[in-house]
């Protein structure tokens, strides 16, 4: 390219700048804003990109011609954990990437949304809260969790039938997904069974911001001969949908941790949630043949 | 020893170095929920302008918990080498801060001072640090240690593979630990959270680990972490090989217990390792931490979360171990509350750590009822890296599906090193090599390939 040429292209650039120019800035903008419109309207398709939360991780296999395939996508179908997930460069692949934050997205907002209050009530539960007034103060303060309000505490006795057999309360704990996804198939199948073996239950309620420990002072309140609390689980990558149920004989403030018995890992892929109230009314029904819960009761 | 200052012309007067070293801590959830936290920003530097005037003998002269109480600080005293200490005593920590800071002082300096120094000291003087001085402190001070091969050389940056499973079923394992290797994971321990911690089960474990190992040739060290009784047992009863006997520890003798542990049970541990262990040693030993677990077992004392795990590396230091991590950000938000607190007390605790002369590594984690994403745990990783730690965990993509926190992934490592030109141990970077791996540091195509160890 010679001088003469490289002044061409200077003059041409110029010029071209001083026409833009010449139009008001904001009648260049729309006509840009215009034009890409046109481009983007025209190639927006139907259909559906699939749900990368339906990928089973461990059928899941992204490493590019691995020496014995066959082999290894047999051996990692014994692992839930995200193997074989290949590699760009020394960092993750976009599928993978994307899966686990869609994993760790569900598992924040169980812990950082409250249960639905419609569905509180549509399974005829009243709602009582914990000393904690906000979420925020729920997770650094487990001691308010483990209280009620007073206004609470007065709600319960004023509510509930007084020294039933037992008692069974939900609570949404760490996911209040947990409790949406489970409560309406395991709460009436305790009920169920417990009426099947005669035993009587008190007057379910729905414990907001509340901690396992909650149910020792609901015990006490109630007069209970044993607590049955459904309580949300802190929500892991798997799964932000698992319950457990804590379940004690007379229990009281202070006791230790050791005589409270769990069923946890209750979910569609654990102990599916329809079977879970009958197991659950069986070990109470154990409980009050025994007279003991925790570790003093042999499963 | 003066307790007292002004602030824009306000009084802040503390009634004792306890009050002193819990209000100039960094703000965490932990002390807030203890109740001995500052009350407010400006109380918060009052008590570090404080503590920067509070002199070295002051810190030993107020342990946490009193010397004829509990065994911890009767070991972090004990230890305490007369000599230097008697040097520094006079120092105050502000002197402390700058020594350590100083152009003129070297790693070697400092690993000289640490042994004149006790828990509280090591603590105090964290507490004046910035983030940035952490890291500039901690990446003067490199602490070797020798197991199988040795790990804390300048240049290199080590990971645990952590195949851990939620039913410890061998095949989901095996094929966790052959992606790990695959992508240059593990020169710093193979190491599985056992789900079913009976002595058979661990023995099971141990064994097919030492199986794939000697059938590899992999050089580095197998680890399965239950109680010190329960892996002693193992080697008794059933000749499990082992590398690394691993225990949680806690800052003061109330915590160990609540870890059903005494300072006679490492002891007899360690003496076991040296006599029937598997590995070269002479460091045999594999010790876990994280701030908060005093308070959690309402072992604290009354003090802060930051000085009770400085505790724990003065109680650590004595067994001589090959790793020792926090696990920064596993115990909730009661305790750190979000990412800013997680990426400060892993820096706080690497630093503590080397200050005390252990070869510090660090579980860079986070639970989900926390406010913190796998960016931040990216983020401590590299800062970490940058202050010289000597290695981070590896687990599949960053997601222990057993223990139900994630962490740092089995890519990361090799990210790091790649980013800050550091290296594996070298004879398991010459074994990565063979396997095709990793060449010139980095890694290869192959890597990532677990079939390789499937070959026909």
């Amino acid at each position: 390219m010679n001088e003469n040429d490289l002044r061409k292209i200077i003059e041409q650039v110029i010029g071209e700048m001083k026409s833009t120019a010449s139009l008001s800035s904001g009648q260049a903008v729309q006509e840009e804003v215009k034009n890409e419109k046109n481009i983007t309207t025209g190639v927006i398709e139907e259909g559906f990109i699939p749900d990368i939360t339906e990928v089973d991780i461990t059928q899941q296999y992204l490493v590019e011609n691995p020496v014995n395939k066959e082999d290894y996508a047999e051996l990692k179908q014994y692992a839930p954990c995200r193997l074989g997930i290949g590699k760009a460069g020394a960092r993750y692949k976009t599928d993978p990437l994307l899966q686990f934050r869609a994993a760790h997205s569900a598992a924040q907002d169980a812990v950082f949304s409250d249960v639905d209050h419609e569905f509180v009530e549509r399974m005829g539960l009243f709602t009582i809260q914990s000393q904690c007034d906000s979420k925020d103060v729920y997770l650094t303060r487990p001691d308010l969790g483990r209280k009620l309000t007073e206004e609470g505490a007065k709600t319960v006795a004023e509510k509930c039938k007084k020294n039933p057999t037992v008692q069974i309360y939900v609570s949404d704990g760490l996911s209040s997904a947990a409790v949406a996804a489970n409560v309406a198939d395991v709460l009436p199948g305790i009920i169920q069974g417990l009426k099947s073996y005669g035993i009587d239950t008190g007057t379910p309620f729905f414990v907001k911001y509340g901690r396992v420990g909650a149910m020792d002072q609901i015990s006490e309140i109630t007069g209970a001969e044993v607590t049955c609390v459904l309580i949300g689980e802190r929500p892991g990558l798997i799964t932000a949908e698992s319950m457990s149920a804590y379940i004690a004989y007379k229990a009281t403030v202070g006791m230790p941790e050791a005589r409270r018995t769990v069923v946890s890992n209750i979910h569609r892929v654990g102990t599916i949630p329809a079977e879970a109230g009958a197991h659950i009314a069986e070990i109470i029904k154990l409980m009050l043949e025994k007279k003991a819960s925790g570790t003093a009761l042999k499963l | 020893m003066i307790l007292r200052t002004k602030l824009f012309g306000h009084n802040y007067e503390f009634k004792s170095i306890r009050e002193v070293m819990a209000k100039a801590n960094e703000e965490k959830s932990g002390d807030r929920l203890a109740g001995i936290a500052a009350n407010s920003a400006e109380e918060r530097v009052a008590a570090k302008v404080v503590l920067s005037h509070i002199t070295l003998e002051d810190l030993r002269n107020n342990p946490a918990v009193p010397y004829e109480e509990d065994e911890v600080t009767r070991i972090i005293q004990d230890d305490v080498n007369v000599t230097i200490y008697n040097e520094i005593k006079g120092w105050t920590v502000a002197q402390l801060r700058e020594w350590i800071l100083d152009l003129k002082t070297d790693g070697e300096m400092i690993k000289r001072v640490s042994r004149g120094l006790t828990s509280e000291m090591v603590a105090a003087v964290c507490k004046l640090m910035s983030n940035m001085d952490l890291i500039y402190g901690a990446s003067k001070i490199r602490i070797t240690a020798h197991c199988n091969t040795t790990i804390g050389l300048p240049g290199t940056f080590s990971s645990r593979l952590q195949p851990n499973h939620t039913t410890d079923n061998p095949k989901g394992i095996m094929a966790s630990v052959m992606e790990g290797f695959s992508l240059g994971c593990g020169d710093a321990v193979l190491g599985l959270n056992p789900v079913d911690d009976s002595v058979e089960s661990v023995a099971r474990i141990l064994k097919s680990f030492d199986e794939f190992k000697n059938k590899w040739e992999v050089p580095t060290q197998i680890c399965v972490l239950a109680h010190v009784t329960t892996q002693t047992e193992a080697a008794d009863k059933f000749n499990a090989p082992i590398d690394l006997m691993f225990q949680s520890i806690a800052g003061s003798q109330k915590g160990n217990e609540a870890f059903g542990l005494t300072a006679q049970m490492l002891e007899d541990g360690r003496q076991m390792m040296l006599k029937k262990g598997t590995s070269t040693g002479p460091n045999v030993m594999y010790f876990e931490t994280g701030q908060g677990s005093e308070l959690s077992s309402e072992a604290h004392h009354g003090w802060d979360q930051v000085t009770m795990e400085a505790r724990c590396y003065g109680f650590a230091k004595r067994y001589q171990p090959f790793l020792v991590n926090t696990v920064v950000g596993f115990i909730g938000p009661e305790y750190l509350y979000d990412s800013k607190q997680v990426i400060r007390a892993g820096l706080e605790d690497h630093f503590m750590g080397k200050l005390s002369g252990l070869p510090m590594g660090c579980d860079a984690c986070y639970t989900n009822h926390m406010k913190a994403d796998q960016n931040d745990i990216e983020n401590l990783a590299m800062l970490l890296a940058s202050a010289g730690c000597n290695y981070i965990m590896g687990v599949p993509q960053g997601d222990d599906c057993m223990l139900m926190y994630q962490c740092t992934g089995y890519h990361e490592a090799a990210a790091i090193r790649e980013i800050l030109g550091l290296r594996p141990i070298k004879e398991f970077e010459l074994w990565l090599e063979k396997m095709g791996f990793m060449e010139n540091g980095k890694l290869t195509p192959l890597a990532g390939d677990a079939s390789v160890f499937l070959r026909k």
